[in-house]
């Protein structure tokens, strides 16, 4: 079957190409790995059984499904009805833990004994750790050195959590490098590993398979909106570092007539400012130099410090489905604030970012429904809110 | 069973392997502080081929001697176009290959890579993250030019996968010795000997061992099975510490160690 014959956001094409991008640029050791996981995720999520015992733990562990929340001050002072989709209100305080416990039952069927992953603002690790403990499993989790430092809270999470949190020191000392790192590992590991990779990135079949994970995000929302409003939102806005929560909540509305908003930080606009490229598996939209060295991302979010982005996202990008906006990390700040103290939530930094766009570009969406996804809370930016804010 | 297409390397190779000798294959990262005369260094003392490692951001393959090495060379400064402009004055009868991420490639464009390769006078690439199934284009581009694509083969793969990787392989095959990426161990894994022992079995393609193959005798060890080795971390370890000279007298050892057996 040819892409053109498929629903955008269903399967990929064979090769695990969405349009040009996607694929799997692995070493050759890891490519029986990639396969086994393709073809145990393949049936696994054709299995009513494992469906049923994902959807259990989603429900019983995790807090599923999560609420929409309508923000009736900070909306009428924007000129918008804003919903949020509360992934903050999932246990361990963000979306990740949907493809977490996703990836981990698929783990466990498959044999294997420990997991690796690698994390950003610490999320993921949190959400792994908390996998592993849950499911038995043994955890390791990279994270770049400058992270651990920002993120120290998160980094004792996980140790209490019961995994081993290792600091990456090289290249920029952030989630690429955690990344690097833990593809390193998983080559010496494979035999006995899986890699719980934390974003919609990574070798095919990880795009597919992580958006599949986060798709209840877009069909909880679908329906609810219905429900609530009796029609699709105008606009869909998520954040976007290497891309999961808007895959996620794209999901659900691709096939609507919503416009479709990635917010990416000015200094890690992988969409905005990059060109096609190949790290980390995958072909995709890439922040590089004119020799193809893969330049550092700069954001004052941690989750969002990513040079490159899901293939998927690029692919959206490409045919004009969804847009990729930036915002400056001043906005940010503005928006952080705002949403604590309007509407009685801290966002994560993260989703600061779609809540900048969605002030900023207020004026041009009157009297328009704006559903944003909530994908984390903010405990964890306090501290380094507090250092900025003095 | 015979490769469909003989390039110029591996008609040199394999005319040494015939001819008893063991193919030794140093490697150094391009740009390093030192790299061009350790280069000079190991052609004057016994290496057949030469890899010269092009410094990537994000190397996946490769463990911490040549992460550093590679992340030295680019804060020096090093790009693939100085890089080639060294080895066009290198002057060594040894033939070289590279050993690059498949992004500085992709980036590149492949027709553009395999010209800039050739004026290099560089005889083929070694591609850690370009797997049989995405090499299609790249192959095609090299294979146009007389390029050799030297294909990894790794422990992991199924009976069924090493023919297609041996038949798309030209040069040689990189039988890679274990379950990790570069560096130096204290034994040489198990699975250095088991795999280059399956690849002898279904190919004339010279089978080398590279990764973890780390002092003389893990070289003479792999040699039994294989056609050669790679000598890459305990080389750049080398030079890092103790220069070009201490990279010569290296190649030297495991010359002689190899050529007793």
């Amino acid at each position: 079957m040819s892409i053109s014959e498929k629903s955008i956001m269903s399967e990929p094409s064979e090769a695990g190409r969405f349009g040009e991008f996607g694929g799997r640029f692995v070493p050759e050791t890891l490519v029986p790995a990639c396969q086994e996981l393709e073809a145990s995720f393949r049936e696994a999520w054709a299995d009513p059984v494992f469906r049923a015992e994902l959807d259990q733990v989603l429900r019983e562990y995790a807090g599923r499904p999560s609420m929409i929340t309508e923000c009736y001050q900070l909306g009428a002072k924007l000129g918008i009805r804003l919903v949020l989709k509360r992934e903050d209100l999932n246990h361990t305080g963000s979306h990740k833990i949907n493809n977490v416990l996703g990836q981990v039952l698929l783990a466990k069927r498959m044999g294997k004994k420990r997991i690796v992953a690698e994390t950003g603002a610490g999320q993921h690790g949190v959400a792994s750790a908390t996998a592993a403990a849950l499911m038995g499993m043994s955890c390791k989790v990279y994270m770049g050195a400058v992270d651990v430092e920002r993120q120290a809270l998160n980094v004792f999470r996980m140790k209490l959590l019961g995994a081993e949190v290792e600091a990456v020191h090289s290249g920029s000392r952030t989630l690429k490098d955690a990344v690097n790192e833990a593809m390193r590992d998983w080559v010496a590991s494979v035999e006995s590993t899986h890699y719980c990779l934390g974003s919609v990135m990574g070798p095919h079949p990880y795009p597919w398979m992580v958006r599949e994970f986060h798709r209840v995000i877009g069909s909880e929302a679908r329906e609810q909106c219905l429900e609530r409003y009796g029609n699709d939102p105008d606009f869909v806005v998520a954040c976007v570092g290497g891309g999961s929560n808007a895959l996620g909540i794209f999901s659900g509305f691709v096939d609507t007539d919503a416009r479709l908003i990635g917010v990416e930080p000015a200094g890690g606009a992988a969409v905005g400012r990059g060109q096609p490229g190949v790290v980390h598996g995958m072909k995709s939209y890439l922040m590089q130099d004119e020799y193809g060295q893969v330049q550092e991302a700069h954001s004052i979010s941690a989750g969002l410090d990513y040079p490159g982005v899901g293939p998927e996202h690029s692919y959206l990008a490409s045919i004009g489905r969804a847009e990729y906006p930036t915002v400056t990390d001043a906005e940010v700040i503005e928006a952080f604030q705002l949403m604590a103290k309007v509407e009685g939530i801290i966002p994560a930094l993260e989703c600061a970012h779609a809540l900048a766009w969605i002030t900023r570009e207020a004026p041009k969406m009157q009297g328009k429904t704006v559903l944003m996804n909530l994908s984390g809370r903010g405990d964890k930016d306090v501290g380094q809110m507090m250092e900025i804010l003095g | 069973m015979s490769a469909s297409v003989l390039t110029p390397l591996e008609a040199t190779l394999r005319a040494k392997r015939d001819a008893g000798r063991k193919i030794l294959v140093p490697y150094v990262t391009g740009g390093l502080q030192g790299w061009a005369d350790a280069i000079r260094a190991a052609a004057a003392n016994g290496a057949d081929v030469i890899e010269i490692g092009l410094p990537f951001s994000d190397p996946v393959m490769d463990g911490p001697i040549i992460q550093e090495a590679s992340q030295r060379a680019l804060d020096d400064g090093a790009t693939p176009v100085s890089i080639f402009e060294g080895v066009r004055t290198l002057d060594v009868d040894v033939p070289l290959v590279v050993m690059c991420y498949y992004n500085t490639v992709h980036h590149a464009g492949h027709e553009r890579f395999a010209s800039q390769l050739v004026q290099a006078g560089i005889a083929g690439a070694i591609i850690p993250d370009l797997p049989l199934e995405e090499s299609g284009p790249w192959c095609a581009a090299a294979d146009a030019v007389g390029l050799s694509t030297i294909m990894l083969a790794a422990p992991t793969a199924p009976d069924e996968r090493l023919p297609r990787v041996c038949a798309r392989a030209r040069g040689f095959v990189y039988s890679v010795g274990l379950l990790g990426v570069t560096g130096e161990r204290t034994e040489l894994a198990a699975t250095a000997s088991q795999l280059a022992s399956r690849l002898k079995k279904i190919t004339d393609v010279p089978v080398i061992i590279g990764v973890g193959v780390s002092n003389s005798a893990q070289a003479v060890e792999a040699c039994k099975v294989a056609d050669g080795i790679v000598q890459g971390a305990s080389v750049v370890r080398r030079l890092m510490e103790g220069g070009a000279d201490a990279v010569g007298a290296y190649v030297a050892e495991v010359r002689d160690a190899i050529d007793a057996g």
